[in-house]
């Protein structure tokens, strides 16, 4: 027996499963696709051009950035790209072009790379240029265009969103008028997404799909989206005095889809074990409801997600597993922490 | 806890962390085990097993048989090493074992008789200390690949208070099926060696636990799990997810018996005993027939070899000549593994002799190469999610790369078996096992400073 070539030699193990950082990053992005199909009909043409920009400005960001920090390229992990779709998913459709290439480069350069880049940022990047545009630009950035306004030949107009009429009626302690009030889409429109709102947040029936397949393909776990919608709905159920209606607005409302399901269950930004995962949605879903009903801003999404991440590191701590057969308690021991 | 009994065979009594679910690949399962004609030469490294190397006997230029004892040690915790073939010594120098160490060994050159030694006897063995001293004199180590000396195992102090025989049919490692075979082909066997070990160590309750993707073996395991003998039912077949690692001994512990082993401690602290279920039939057989450890059972498969086929070698049969015997290469392999795929390890070359632990050869096509470029870590969790010993690999590679002592040692990291979970569910490609490894050895280092 005599072999030709060399063999390889490496530490076990010989094998590995088949499921790579690019193919997850490339299975957020298809989970992205529907919604981005229903921006597309409901806000016309000018979805391609932003999303373009963001896309665009966020590989452009994040090749410079590495390049001029002497790192090894990471475009081909595709987060860029993820960041770069949900970027453009949290911005309205009439924003300014120039103001998406801002928001681009803050989410990449400042809160990404200037902290290590890929799974070392302790903020969502995506969210933190939205909240970023949103005290940079106020007036752009809450400027609402109504579904299908591009078709019709409608002018942008500064409208309140659902949720902002929602809000004056629970303000006003007149809850149960709100049904049927004046603009209000109806909840079919809600589900497929016939309302005003920022890009790709509008379509509840898009978003659950790209859910759905993201869970099925493993990508994510249920505990986050779960933990977060359920704990919305719980708690606006109180304050809706057990009125559904009113709490099927709220969960299709807003960003609380995209947010549940895109960016409060980014790897880099959320717990790593179950148990934190249920705190962190709890957490998320209670910070939301308190922002919807007693903030003065019509939206709580970005924020509680944003608050959240502050506190993983903590919440990591709390929720390390103890090695496999340590003594349940032990007395004075230090948790294992990061 | 309490297990169920249904349809003849019990469940897990405990769910067990973690896990992956690799592909079984066990494509040998159906092919008996082959008896590979006597090779023209052995060598025989002197440190088989976990312990104190053997020094040899015999001097070059001697007659040797097989069974003949040829190498032994004063030390307890070692194996005795038998001649695997009958010929002359023609050479005592020194050999490279799969894991790169050099040991000492002898070369038989075969006269190609298979003389089998006539001071071969069935030992006395009436007693726990009688068993222990002819387990000792078999030469048997752990088969399943581990290797550590079966007597010393065996001789856990009577404190301890073992209550329970695990038989572990897991054989959880991909490709391999020298175990399930041995279920298949010498299912009385085990049940002679269970109810030996039973008896004379006084041990209450036996559970063979096998992975519920051998149905074959489950049944014939049933056949003398039911056996008239065992009249209270003391021994029972439970049935386990397939899921890897679900043979390593804790994580078998945990899902027969509900107990943990501590951090540090053995089985034995919390009353178990695990045995590899080709370690059991093999007492069966020494203590019928005094024939020692002179030849095992090994897979040999993977997408570069020819006919796979599991084959029965003379210990220090050379690795290239199992290959050829099982038809050489059918194209070349980019490497070569002892053991599973998991945990074996990866060898410099065929030219290497078969030890008494080796339970496969696998030799692995190119075009089933699998290169991950390792990338940074995405915090995904998947890691932590697969890890049997609920340890958090990403974070301990973190601090391994700094070098933060303190840090590693609150992460527990000593308790890692390297069974290679991480590694294989990172889609970064991150070699989180070597991380592990240098983890340990920074804790090791910083306790030898202090």
């Amino acid at each position: 027996m005599t072999l030709d070539k060399k063999l390889t030699v490496s530490a076990s193990p010989h094998i590995r499963s088949s499921v790579t950082s690019t193919g997850i990053m490339l299975d957020v992005i298809l989970a992205l696709i529907p919604a981005f199909f229903a921006a597309v009909i409901f806000f016309g043409p000018r979805v391609l051009a932003v999303t373009a920009v963001t896309v665009g400005t966020c590989l452009l960001s994040e090749y410079f950035a590495r390049k001029a920090m002497k790192r090894p390229g990471t475009l081909g992990d595709l987060s860029a790209v993820v960041t770069g779709v949900i970027l453009a998913f949290n911005l309205p459709v009439s924003i300014p072009l120039w103001m998406a290439g801002i928001g681009s480069v803050v989410a990449i350069v400042v809160v990404k790379q200037f902290f290590g880049g890929i799974g070392m940022n302790f903020v969502n990047p995506a969210l933190m240029a939205r909240i970023v545009l949103t005290v940079s630009f106020p007036s752009a950035m809450s400027t609402w265009t109504s579904a299908f306004a591009w078709r019709d030949g409608v002018e942008a107009v500064t409208s309140a969103s659902p949720l902002a009429q929602l809000n004056s009626f629970f303000a006003s302690g007149s809850i149960e008028n709100f049904a049927g009030a004046q603009g209000l889409p109806t909840l079919t429109q809600m589900f497929f997404g016939q309302r005003s709102g920022s890009l790709g947040e509008v379509c509840a029936v898009a978003l659950l799909l790209g859910g759905l397949f993201l869970i099925i393909r493993g990508v994510i776990s249920v505990a986050i989206p779960f933990t977060y919608i359920g704990t919305v709905a719980v708690i606006m159920l109180i304050a809706g005095k057990g009125d559904f209606t009113f709490v099927a607005y709220h969960l299709m409302g807003g960003g609380l889809l995209l947010g549940a399901i895109f960016m409060a269950t980014d790897y880099t930004t959320s717990p790593v074990n179950v148990k934190g995962k249920i705190i962190f949605g709890i957490g998320c879903g209670f910070l939301t409801a308190v922002i919807r009903l007693f903030g003065s801003m019509p939206e709580g999404v970005s924020f509680s997600i944003i608050i959240m991440n502050v506190l993983v590191p903590h919440i990591e701590r709390l929720t390390t597993p103890k090695p496999f057969g340590t003594p349940k308690k032990v007395r004075g021991e230090k948790a294992v922490g990061q | 806890m309490k297990a169920k009994k249904s349809g003849g065979v019990l469940k897990a009594v405990a769910r067990t962390h973690g896990g992956v679910g690799v592909a079984h690949n066990k494509n040998t399962a159906e092919m008996e085990v082959e008896r590979m004609p006597a090779p023209a030469q052995v060598i025989l490294p002197m440190q088989q097993h976990i312990g104190v190397p053997c020094s040899p006997i015999v001097k070059v230029g001697d007659m040797v048989a097989v069974g003949q004892l040829i190498a032994d040690s004063e030390k307890y915790v070692s194996a005795p090493i038998h001649a695997s073939i009958s010929g002359k010594i023609t050479k005592i120098g020194e050999t490279p074992l799969p894991n790169g160490v050099i040991s000492q060994s002898i070369t038989i050159e075969s006269d190609g008789e298979m003389r089998p030694f006539e001071g071969i006897t069935p030992p006395t063995v009436t007693n726990r200390e009688e068993l222990i001293k002819a387990v000792r004199a078999s030469g048997l180590v752990g088969l399943g690949g581990a290797g550590f000396p079966t007597h010393v195992k065996l001789n856990f102090p009577p404190d301890k208070n073992v209550d329970t025989l695990i038989i572990n049919v897991a054989e959880c490692e991909p490709y391999i099926t020298v175990d399930y075979r041995e279920c298949i082909d010498n299912s009385w066997d085990i049940l002679s060696g269970i109810f030996t070990l039973k008896e004379l160590l006084g041990i209450k309750n036996v559970i063979i636990a096998v992975e519920d993707n051998k149905p074959a073996a489950i049944k014939e395991l049933r056949k003398i799990a039911d056996n008239s003998n065992d009249t209270d039912d003391t021994v029972k077949v439970m049935v386990l997810k397939s899921r890897y690692p679900q043979g390593a001994e804790k994580v078998l512990v945990q899902a027969t018996t509900g107990r943990r082993v501590p951090p540090g401690k053995l089985p034995a602290d919390i009353g178990c005993m695990v045995m590899n279920v080709a370690s059991v039939a093999f007492i069966a057989r020494y203590l019928k027939t005094g024939k020692p450890l002179v030849s095992r059972s090994l897979t040999v498969d993977g997408s570069a070899i020819a006919n796979p086929k599991n084959v029965r070698v003379a210990i220090g049969t050379n690795v290239g000549d199992v290959i050829d015997f099982c038809g050489g290469f059918k194209e070349d392999p980019y490497k070569i593994i002892t053991g599973g795929p998991m945990m074996g390890l990866a060898i410099i070359g065929t030219d290497l002799p078969v030890l008494k632990q080796n339970n496969a050869i696998l030799a692995l096509a190119e075009k089933t190469r699998r290169v991950k470029r390792e990338m940074d870590c995405i915090r995904c969790g998947r890691c932590a999610n697969v890890c049997p010993m609920d340890l958090m690999p990403t974070l301990i590679a973190r601090f391994a790369k700094v070098k933060d002592a303190e840090k590693i040692k609150q992460t527990g990291v000593t308790v890692c078996m390297e069974c290679g979970s991480c590694s294989y569910a990172c889609p970064s490609g991150i070699p989180l096992v070597q991380y592990m490894r240098l983890a340990k050895t920074i804790l090791a280092e910083e306790g030898g400073k202090k």
